[in-house]
């Protein structure tokens, strides 16, 4: 896997990149993938009743890039041959904007689909990011999950939520 | 021996800052670091059971002892995505 398959950064993310990362990895290796699926997360205009107007994120860098790492390894278990790429953005984000941006490669198309959810719900339990939510009226820190990266329950709801 | 904590989010908020540098006795685990901490910010207590620990960039567990120079970073609650 190419050291640009996982970033976190400040900057625009372009879904043609993380498409591009595992596409040239697939043409670089001999693999039997022949499908790719991909997903970018958009900040949403409202949250539990509330107005968002803008987020700003917060990751822990070191340990984020190794959480896309974990979860790329963790779905080479479940997916032979699979390939991801993880871009996560920081920083402040307008309404609309790309917060996070995944490209899924695997031999199959259901897998390729599964393996792209699986990554973004398992992202969401252990990469050590937040949101700070400013709405009209106010401002909250959104508190997600607990991390535990070795919870093989959590892993198991991610893998369930990914394949239904 | 001297560590550094890092905190993130409301955490870093509590406590006014991203980095705090302590002493504690050798052998002290993460969870003694978090109790010393909490003993003197108790906005912190709420977040006991749900803090998670990285030392030195990997994920970790509150029961592991420390070393001398670790960078401890107190994770509350994720939310990325």
């Amino acid at each position: 896997m190419g050291s640009l398959a996982f970033t976190v950064t400040t900057r625009n993310l372009d879904l043609s990149t993380v498409v591009q990362i595992v596409s040239s990895e697939l043409a670089s290796a001999d693999t039997s993938a022949g499908a790719i699926a991909s997903f970018l997360g958009t900040v949403r205009n409202e949250n539990q009743g509330r107005r968002v107007e803008r987020l700003e994120y917060e990751a822990y860098e070191p340990l984020a890039l190794k959480a896309f790492e974990r979860i790329a390894n963790e779905a080479r278990d479940r997916w032979p041959d699979a390939r991801l790429a993880v871009h996560h953005r920081v920083g402040r984000l307008n309404i609309g904007e790309v917060s996070v941006a995944i490209a899924a490669a695997a031999a199959h198309r259901a897998d390729a689909f599964a393996m792209c959810r699986y990554a973004i719900e398992r992202i969401k339990q252990i990469a050590p990011i937040w949101k700070h939510e400013f709405f009209k009226g106010g401002d909250v820190w959104i508190e997600g999950a607990t991390v535990n990266p070795d919870d093989a329950e959590a892993r198991e709801v991610a893998y369930r939520r990914a394949c239904v | 021996m001297r560590v550094t904590v890092r905190l993130f989010a409301r955490l870093r908020d509590i406590v006014g800052t991203t980095d705090v540098v302590r002493e504690l006795p050798s052998g002290s685990t993460a969870a003694v670091l978090w109790d010393r901490l909490a003993a003197d910010y108790p906005e912190l207590n709420p977040y006991r059971t749900a803090v998670s620990t990285a030392i030195n960039a990997e994920y970790s567990r509150m029961d592991r002892p420390l070393a001398d120079g670790d960078e401890i970073a107190f994770l509350p609650p994720v939310s990325g995505g």
